[in-house]
């Protein structure tokens, strides 16, 4: 019974495959756009709720001055403070292809040390010591002015190994900057940023701020995280009088606030998701139903031989499932491992985007939806189909 | 009670509010083993009689029952399951399906009885060699003359092994010497095989063939 639902299928390899290509793009969009929303609600929870992030209060835009790095030190609750500021810069061979650049400073990568590992490093020359106080696999890092440290997805990306190294042509900073890489770190968790290059904040001062710092943010790890909102009201009340002022908020509030920036985009964008669905839906049932009537005869025919109602039914219904369910898997699945292999990052400093296998599933079910919608209106027609009247016809 | 028992039935179309009387109380019996060919003008009702013999449509009164069970009383989904049981129909038009090849026609009417693949395969084989197309098992029906598309369609309507062969004007679509073929495998089924057929036909040499003539006129047998 199946292989006549198949043989059915081929009688338009054409329209078949029409149908199963739109059933496939509206499915792979599907998945991609629920793909990237899903990305971006991820990685607002990435950012703690224990860590803190000081700004400047006007905007995010404007710099502090490095002095505030000792009155935050000061504050109590405060356990350590790292600088990190946006480099903004891009490569020159290939200046589309966008990622993120910081400058921090000794303290950012062990305040991360619970989300990200070193996986990759350069090694002292035998009998160097580490110096003290510094994790032997970023000892080569710390001790090398122009040494950068890179994310793995970056790495694998453009192909980068360790020891090589990388121009960066600065926007904000202008000039070539060149860098070794001397370490590679991987995220512990799945949704945590691996793209990013981290470099020396000292080597910017010197030789992009003409030696007077300026930081873009402080982050902040407390000695005891569930004072976080009270050490945050506690900072910027110390600042209040100074100028500038300053913001401090938790790392997800911050990193929220950023994502905020794309206004109403997450859901236009499930709204256009909906829409092309929809009109699929719409597209698979016209051809349904078009191919249905071509066949009332042979319909009419199955039912002389014995068929009932209800089998003509489920072959019709069938049919409009094959196409869309096929059409849905391919697309589904091209989102998740296309998107996921390409490493495609929308923003450079957001994790690389993830398709899960729950859109996936999600995805299918929809293409089965449609099969069963599309195909509900013929099947019924074919179903009701009276054998003399369809017979008439052909007389 | 005769193999085939048309009795007192009345079929009525509804065509724009007006209902038009087809058959007009028309009883008729059919023995086992006959060759029954059915003649008359062109919207006589022949069509409708043959169609409600077959159970694909229902008398508006009036009672059919063949091979003893009454099919007046019958659903739709009992009326499916008795015609794949009880009816072979073979249709003016040959009525294949295209995608399908001879073989694979042939073994449609099979998927609705309980039997596994090769025992479908042997049985439509069978079928088709005794219609003489032995040869012609993976052809598609474009691949083939009318005459044996028509029967590839007598092989799928025997190979379920029915109570009763019902055609419709058979030969209406053929030449001559086509024509002739099918008329002599529809007698050699009925001679050889012992099936009852039923044949609609304008032709009176083809209605020769049968053992019997009905003639019908305006809804009534007219002898
Ligand atoms: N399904 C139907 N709906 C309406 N009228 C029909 C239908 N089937 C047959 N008729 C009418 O019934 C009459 C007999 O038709 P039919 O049995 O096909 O005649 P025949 O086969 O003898 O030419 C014709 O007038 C035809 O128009
Ligand atoms: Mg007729």
């Amino acid at each position: 019974m199946f292989h006549l639902v198949l043989v059915n299928l081929g009688r338009n390899p054409l329209r078949t495959l029409l149908t199963l290509a739109s059933v496939t793009l509206a499915l792979f969009l599907f998945c991609a756009l629920s793909g990237v929303l899903d990305t971006l609600q991820e990685s607002i929870k990435v950012g703690s709720e224990t860590r803190l992030v000081t700004r400047n209060k006007v905007s995010l835009i404007f710099p502090m001055p490095k002095s505030y790095m000792q009155r935050l030190q000061a504050v109590d609750g405060v356990k350590r403070v790292a600088i990190s500021n946006w480099f903004g810069g891009s490569d020159p061979a290939n200046p589309r292809d966008f990622f993120a650049q910081f400058a921090v400073d000794e303290n950012y990568i062990p305040i991360y040390s619970s989300d990200v590992d070193i996986v990759e490093w350069s090694q002292l020359p035998a009998g160097v010591p580490a110096p003290a106080g510094v994790d032997p696999k970023l000892a080569v890092f710390e001790t090398e002015q122009t040494a950068c440290v890179v994310g793995i997805k970056l790495m694998e990306k453009r192909g980068w190994k360790l020891g090589q190294q990388v121009t960066v042509r600065g926007t904000i900073y202008p000039g070539d900057w060149t860098f070794t890489i001397r370490g590679v770190y991987k995220a512990k968790k799945k949704s945590f940023d691996e793209s990013s290059l981290l470099f020396h904040f000292s080597y910017l001062e010197q030789k992009g701020m003409g030696g007077s710092g300026q930081v873009g943010i402080y982050v902040l790890q407390l000695a005891d995280p569930s004072r976080a909102s009270a050490v945050a009201s506690a900072i910027d009340g110390m600042f209040q009088t100074s100028a500038p002022s300053t913001r401090t908020e938790s790392e997800q509030a911050f990193q929220a606030g950023f994502v905020s920036m794309y206004g109403n985009l997450p859901f236009v964008l499930r709204l256009v998701g909906l829409a092309i669905v929809f009109s699929i839906l719409l597209i698979a049932a016209n051809t349904m139903m078009v191919s249905m009537r071509e066949r009332t005869s042979e319909f009419a025919v199955l039912k002389t031989l014995g068929f009932t109602d209800g089998a003509v039914f489920g072959m019709v219904v069938a049919e409009a499932a094959v196409i869309t369910v096929g059409g849905g898997t391919i697309g589904a699945l091209a989102a998740k491992f296309g998107i996921e292999k390409s490493g495609f990052n929308m923003l450079g400093f957001l994790p690389s985007m993830t398709v899960y296998w729950s859109t996936v599933f999600v995805g299918i079910g929809i293409a089965l939806v449609i099969g069963a919608v599309s195909g509900l209106i013929p099947a019924l027609q074919a179903s009701r189909l009276r054998i003399v009247d369809a017979l008439r016809r052909v007389e | 009670m005769a193999w085939v028992e048309v009795r007192e039935v009345h079929k009525q179309y509804q065509r724009e509010k007006q209902a038009i009387t087809v058959l007009d109380g028309l009883s008729l019996q059919i023995e086992e083993g006959e060759f029954v060919a059915l003649m008359g003008p062109s919207g006589s009702g022949k069509t409708t009689l043959l169609n409600l013999i077959g159970g694909i449509d229902s008398p508006t009164s009036g009672d059919i029952s063949v091979a003893g069970t009454n099919i007046a009383r019958l659903s739709g989904a009992e009326l499916a399951r008795w015609r794949s049981n009880t009816i072979g129909y073979i249709f003016q038009l040959y009525n294949l399906m295209p995608v399908l090849t001879a073989l694979q026609n042939v073994e449609l009417p099979l998927l609705l009885h309980k039997m596994n693949g090769a025992e479908r395969r042997k049985r439509a084989t069978f079928a088709l060699e005794l219609v003489g197309l032995g040869d012609r098992l993976g052809h598609y029906p474009r691949q083939l003359s009318g005459g044996q598309e028509q029967r590839v369609a007598i092989a799928r309507a025997l190979v379920s092994d029915p109570k009763v062969l019902l055609a419709d004007e058979p030969t209406g679509d053929l030449d001559r010497k086509s024509g002739e073929e099918v008329l002599q495998l529809l007698e050699r089924l009925n001679t050889e095989f012992k099936k009852t057929i039923v044949m609609v036909t304008h032709d009176p040499h083809a209605a020769e063939r049968a053992h019997r003539l009905v003639h019908l006129d305006k809804g009534v047998l007219s002898a």
